[in-house]
């Protein structure tokens, strides 16, 4: 296959989460759709790494997982912490930082 | 073989992205996300990088997934509305998003990367295998390496300290 395939298929991976991340409203999904759009990216990082044929691409790629599981864990963290504050789990309504 | 392969894992990656944001409940949504995940353990493979595809299925699918599923079974699927609060956000997202996909294609493809209409070069055996990737890490890469342990820990104990419980505050 070409390497360009990949390629495409990571933008519109990546578009699909965008795709999320605009109309949803609960925060644990936007939180999923960020995970596509971060693996969406791995993918285009592995897939120039097969292209140039040096492996250090796919270090990148590994170090976008370990930021991926930061994000996760401070972001389900503050789900949590939401939650147990009995506030609405809607990004809606979580508006008190808004200028 | 291989393009019947990558088109599998492709359509089961885009399905499973699709499924991610169309499913009303969180918990499916953590579901398709897992099924994503694995067939982009099999592109990884496709691509000749075997220890991102096995970090990927076991630490991603494995364990990450986990902990988003007892998240979602501890704070219970809240029903989103499904009427649209900005009227028209839906269609705005998807011409958005449509143009998102179609500049960053563009861009890409037109780009001046000569390779990229190829198979890419012939590797050695031993590409992207752990032994590489284990010898890239500790040895190009040591200070990146250990800088992540560090955002590690510091994320866990920062989850620790959002999520956990304050005594004190609670009482008073």
């Amino acid at each position: 296959m070409n390497i360009s395939w990949y390629i495409v298929l990571s933008a519109l991976l990546f578009t699909i989460g965008a795709i999320g991340i605009l109309i949803r409203r609960s925060p644990m999904v936007i939180l999923l759709c960020l995970e596509l759009m971060l693996n969406a990216a791995n993918l285009a990082l592995v897939a120039f790494s097969r292209e140039v044929g040096n492996a250090q691409g796919q270090v990148f790629a590994l170090v976008v997982m370990v930021i991926a599981a930061c994000e996760v864990v401070v972001g389900l963290g503050l789900i949590v912490a939401i939650f147990r504050r009995k506030l609405p789990l809607d990004v809606d309504d979580l508006r008190e930082l808004r200028g | 073989m291989e393009a019947v392969l990558f088109f599998l894992a492709a359509i089961g990656a885009t399905a499973g992205a699709i499924g991610v944001v169309a499913l009303r409940n969180p918990f499916y949504s953590v579901l398709a996300l897992i099924a994503h995940l694995f067939s982009l353990a099999v592109l990884f493979l496709l691509l000749t990088s075997a220890f991102v595809a096995a970090a990927q299925v076991v630490v991603y699918a494995g364990a990450v997934m986990v902990l988003y599923v007892f998240v979602v079974s501890y704070v219970g699927s809240g029903h989103e509305p499904m009427l649209d609060p900005v009227p028209g956000q839906r269609l705005f997202a998807g011409l958005l998003a449509f143009f998102l996909f179609v500049e960053i294609s563009a861009a890409v493809l037109s780009s001046a990367l000569k390779a990229l209409g190829t198979h890419g070069p012939d590797v050695p055996a031993g590409f992207g295998d752990p032994a590489a990737i284990g010898t890239l890490l500790l040895e190009k890469f040591l200070v990146p390496f250990e800088a992540s342990s560090i955002l590690l820990l510091i994320a866990a104990v920062g989850a620790i300290v959002l999520a956990g419980r304050r005594k004190q505050r609670e009482t008073a």
